[in-house]
């Protein structure tokens, strides 16, 4: 893969040629080709079964706060399968890579793999399965009919999709970068990494940000403004704080990557010097900025997984949340303590005593805030009566693994033990302790738990603990072995190995590795079978768990409008608040209710973001110009589009509505 | 204290649990003020970004030329007057909004529109200058955080010129409706904090610039 | 741009509509106007005509004036209280000030600790490294 960049560049297609295909690569080869038949499976279904018209009218030009959410999961669960995989390789390339052997992964290979896996799980697995999450539980939590800004939803949705296309053609178009997730300079600058793997990092990363920036905004305007009457801050459901909260670290640290990616850029295309080795560039400046970012992005990630757990222990204990104010305060904190210590990331870089004593003692604060909400969750379960369907088996299994990883995260924040531990397979254990034990522990509970409010039947309960069980005994088996590799010293990102007694641990590894692929696929069959026996699994009521907050107040899925009535709340728990008091279902006196319109204006922008992202990635400059004045004519034609919105007839909320008190009625 | 509202029914009786009355408590926009400053709140700190990299890279000058070789604060002063002319014309549009003068609103967003032509047109001429000397971006750390930081604000003024256009045809078109009465509100936030983020790079960068 | 005119047309402002949040008045466009002329000329007298006697004294009072001309800027044209939206704008922004303080100050002290840690130099090196 050595290309001169300099050579081979044409008008009409960049530095885009034929030899950017990776023909010579007989995975990649392999895995196009499934790719490919699998499309042309999807394409000829929709066709036979005309679907077409039906997936543009009702989801891909959906405003519906509620269909985005679940677009946007089903875009995890594929990147997902995209970020294992490429797990899995590794695993099994650090697994016989001994003695010797190469393995069967060639060094930039296993070097963009490596990369590919933290940008696809960060970006395209984790952020959408938050942002789907509280797209899907926000609104129907605060009693609105929608978010602040629908369109803008659904155009946040499209540019999230853009950037992990744009990840996903790298694979079979050029490269991916070879870096590491974050891209460090000056390794990333053009003199070290020449040809289009980081301009792919870059240009993903940057569309994809756009839309998670403006979903944080929209988000963040839709809780503060369109709660239902009555619900004042202390009466939020603890999920919406921690949304809350969370779209506050999106909306003020998602502008530093931005910032960050941008000045990386003009290194890279226009030869400033920012981070470069000379003419006064400093690259230690980049992995200062990219921090800033990096650190509140994993608070992003967990609070929201924190907010899941509240309402998960709440509902299955059948008590109010224990220290319901501690927990809002302890959500507040780390909000604002996760902007303080993003040094701690490097600690080895040397900024000296003073400040790495600064960070550490900032870093270890955190960790009281968190254990003040760990013992929240106890003491609910305390004296509750706890049912152990699969979300609060999640919820147990995140409460005992993210212990550990919470404390090893106290460890690696000791500046002198940071030396040893830095850069190790200590801190890659330390790091998927807390985002698999937490973030995807989280949201598979929170998907098991919403999932009868989005679909309108249960999910199978055998193959949901099949799935736990796997997913909790591969985590332990996968990284309690690179713990105690990494106390011995073996570093990361490392794809051959001379020592022969380290292999023993790798072998582990794999097989823990071996075991939560177990899980992913129990997972993917407990959707299967719950569909269909969702006959069998039908939930009528709206609130099959017994639910306390007011999304379980409405029909399961909800109508378009989410509630016939706005609800008026009175209680923290204010479902449960309705059900105690004894509250009427209003069953007439419907009024017309004011909805807005769909649009393809979203995916329309979105796909010319992604065109110019290819564009500038292969430096194709005709067709950069020709994207950048098609998007800026298109939002402005869109601008022009006053006709955004239209009335729902009284008549059929009414045949809605009473469709559902038949079914309430046991018709 | 939370709980103080919680048993706010009449003696006996449950409270209202639902608005049956019809009476929508939100409105379509009424969130987009807010909305659009949180959106300016987190352009701050892609701003934020920038000056800290100018604070740390600022003096880094490569053996090359200086911001007190550089500058001409006449120049930066003509600068800030046009955007500062810009800001309170766009004053007057919204004062004369209010009172619901479409050709007044029309006259002074042109005036606006010309007023930040003319602060781009400066800064265009002070960057061919600049590059013309030979201080381009690539010159060294100090011109590239300079260019950056400089250069993004005057692309946000661009974008924002863009809009007022787009704007001033949309009044023209349908008058001060709610919708088009929202958006010159949200481009007024834009405009003054473009102002406002002016006065950081004439301080921060121009004037303690040039102090040696 | 005289204040005069502006004082006689004052008494035609009250009537606004009031559904869409804070507006300003002739009176306050112009007091800000002429409050942002006098905190640009400061600074910009004190660096051309070298007013001061040293140049860290210049400095501080640019930093200061500027600061002041940005609050007169969020007073009187942003028109930010703490009524407006029920006092969010105003959460917002001071959330967004101590960020942004937060990443400025920051970078440059971590970046300083770096710089003297691991490249020691004097400025003057550093403004003639190549």
């Amino acid at each position: 893969m050595t290309i001169n960049p300099a050579e081979q560049t044409s008008f009409l297609f960049g530095r885009l040629t034929l030899e950017a295909l990776p023909l010579h690569e007989p995975i990649l080869v392999a895995t196009f080709g499934a790719v490919v038949l699998g499309g042309l499976a999807l394409v000829a279904a929709l066709t036979y079964f005309k679907l077409w018209g039906y997936l543009w009218r009702e989801w891909l030009t959906s405003v519906d706060h509620k269909r985005i959410g679940i677009m946007y999961i089903i875009l995890a669960l594929i990147m997902l399968l995209r970020g294992f995989a490429d797990a899995i390789m590794m695993r099994l390339q650090q697994a016989i890579a001994f003695n010797g052997s190469e393995g069967y992964l060639p060094p930039h290979h296993y070097d963009q793999i490596f990369t590919a896996h933290g940008v696809i799980m960060i970006f395209f697995v984790a952020m959408p399965l938050v942002t789907g999450l509280m797209n899907l539980v926000v609104p129907l939590q605060i009693g609105a009919r929608d978010v602040a800004f629908p369109f803008l939803n659904n155009f946040s949705f499209w540019m999230t999709a853009g950037g992990a296309v744009l990840v996903m053609m790298s694979l079979f178009i050029g490269e991916f970068a070879q870096t590491g997730w974050l891209a460090y300079a000056p390794l990333s600058g053009s003199d070290y990494s020449p040809w289009v793997g980081v301009d792919y990092y870059i240009w993903s990363l940057q569309v994809a940000g756009v839309g998670t920036l403006l979903s944080g905004v929209n988000l963040l305007a839709t809780i503060v403004k369109m709660r239902a009457p009555g619900m004042t801050l202390m009466k939020m459901p603890v999920f919406t704080w921690t949304a809350l909260c969370t779209n506050a670290l999106i909306v003020a640290s998602f502008p530093v990557l931005t910032a960050v990616l941008a000045l990386l850029s003009l290194d890279r295309y226009v030869g400033t010097n920012f981070f470069t080795n000379d003419l006064g560039g400093n690259p230690m400046m980049y992995v200062n900025l990219i921090w800033i970012w990096g650190h509140p992005e994993v608070y992003i990630l967990i609070l929201p997984a924190f907010g899941v757990f509240s309402e998960v222990v709440s509902t299955f204990c059948r008590k109010r949340l224990f220290g319901y104010t501690s927990m809002v305060y302890a959500t507040v904190v780390i909000t604002i303590l996760s902007y303080i210590v993003w040094l701690h990331h490097f600690f080895t870089m040397g900024s000296g005593a003073s400040v790495n004593a600064f960070f550490g003692i900032t870093t270890m604060i955190i960790s009281i805030p968190t254990g003040a909400k760990i013992f929240n969750w106890l003491f609910t379960m305390y004296r509750g009566r706890i049912r152990y369907e699969v979300p609060m088996m999640w919820t147990v299994g995140f409460m005992l693994t993210f212990v550990v990883g919470g404390m090893t995260g106290v460890m690696l924040a000791v500046p002198p033990a940071d030396f040893q531990f830095h850069n190790t397979l200590f801190l890659i254990a330390h790091f998927h302790n807390v985002i698999i034990g937490g973030v995807v522990f989280g949201m598979f509970a929170g998907i098991v738990y919403w999932f009868p409010k989005a679909f309108g039947y249960r999910l199978d309960p055998f193959w949901g603990k099949v799935s736990f069980w796997c997913w909790l005994i591969g985590f332990w088996v996968a990284f309690m072995p690179l713990y105690v590799l990494g106390l011995m010293g073996v570093t990361r990102r490392v794809s051959r190995f001379e020592d022969p007694s380290l292999q023993i641990w790798f072998i582990i590894a794999a097989c823990g590795a071996g075991i939560i692929a177990l899980g992913i696929a129990a997972f993917l069959m407990q959707l299967f079978v719950s569909f269909l026996k969702r006959d069998q699994l039908r939930d009528v009521t709206g609130d099959p768990w017994d639910g306390r907050t007011l999304e379980w107040s409405t029909s399961s899925p909800p109508p378009a409008y989410n509630f016939a009535f706005t609800p008026v709340i009175h209680s923290h728990d204010a479902w449960w608040d309705m059900k105690q008091r004894g509250h009427e279902r209003p069953l007439q006196g419907y009024h017309p209710i004011h909805m807005p319109k769909n649009t393809g204006a979203g995916i329309i922008l979105a796909g010319l973001s992604v065109a110019m992202g290819f564009a500038l990635v292969w430096h194709i400059w005709w067709l950069v110009a020709l994207t950048f004045v098609a998007s800026i004519a298109g939002t402005i034609i869109h601008s022009f589009n006053y006709n955004r919105d239209f009335y729902i007839p009284a008549e059929e909320v009414a045949q809605t509505e009473g469709s559902r008190t038949r079914l309430l009625a046991g018709e | 204290m939370a709980y103080q509202t919680a048993h706010n029914a009449p003696a006996g009786g449950k409270p209202a649990f639902y608005v049956t009355d019809g009476h929508e408590h939100v409105h379509a926009g009424d969130s987009t003020p807010l909305g659009f400053w949180v959106y300016l709140m987190s352009d701050c700190l892609i701003f934020a970004v920038l000056f800290a990299t100018y604070g740390v890279l600022g003096r880094s000058y490569a053996a090359g030329p200086t911001g007190a070789d550089l500058f001409d604060l006449s120049l930066v002063a003509i600068n800030t007057a046009m955007l500062l002319f810009s800001s309170i014309t766009y004053g007057f549009a919204m004062l004369a909004m209010e009172k619901g003068k479409k050709s007044a609103v029309l006259l002074w967003l042109g005036i606006t529109g010309l007023f930040g032509l003319a602060f781009l047109g400066i800064e265009l001429y002070e960057f061919h200058h600049l590059i013309h000397v030979g201080a381009t971006p690539q010159r060294s750390a100090f011109l590239s955080a300079f260019f950056a930081l400089v250069g993004t604000h005057g692309l946000h003024v661009t974008a924002g010129i863009i809009w007022l256009v787009t704007l001033m045809f949309q009044v023209r078109q349908r008058g001060l409706i709610a919708e088009n009465r929202r958006r010159l509100m949200c481009l007024s936030m834009f405009w003054h904090f473009l102002d406002v983020v002016w006065i950081g790079v004439f301080s921060f960068v121009y004037l303690m610039g040039v102090l040696q | 741009m005289s204040t005069e005119p502006a004082a006689a047309h004052h008494g035609h402002d009250d009537h606004g509509h009031g559904h869409e949040g804070a507006h300003g008045t002739m009176k306050s466009y112009v007091t800000g106007f002429v409050l942002s002329v006098i905190l640009t000329a400061i600074p910009f007298w004190l660096v051309m005509g070298d007013v001061l006697a040293t140049q860290r004294a210049t400095a501080m009072a640019i930093m200061f004036f500027g600061a002041v001309q940005i609050v007169v800027h969020m007073v009187y044209f942003l028109h930010m209280n703490t009524k407006s939206d029920g006092g969010w704008t105003m959460l917002a922004l001071i959330f967004t000030i101590v960020f942004v303080v937060i990443t400025i100050s920051g970078s440059l002290w971590v970046m300083y600790h770096l710089n003297t840690n691991m490249m020691p130099m004097t400025p003057h090196d550093m403004r003639n490294m190549p």
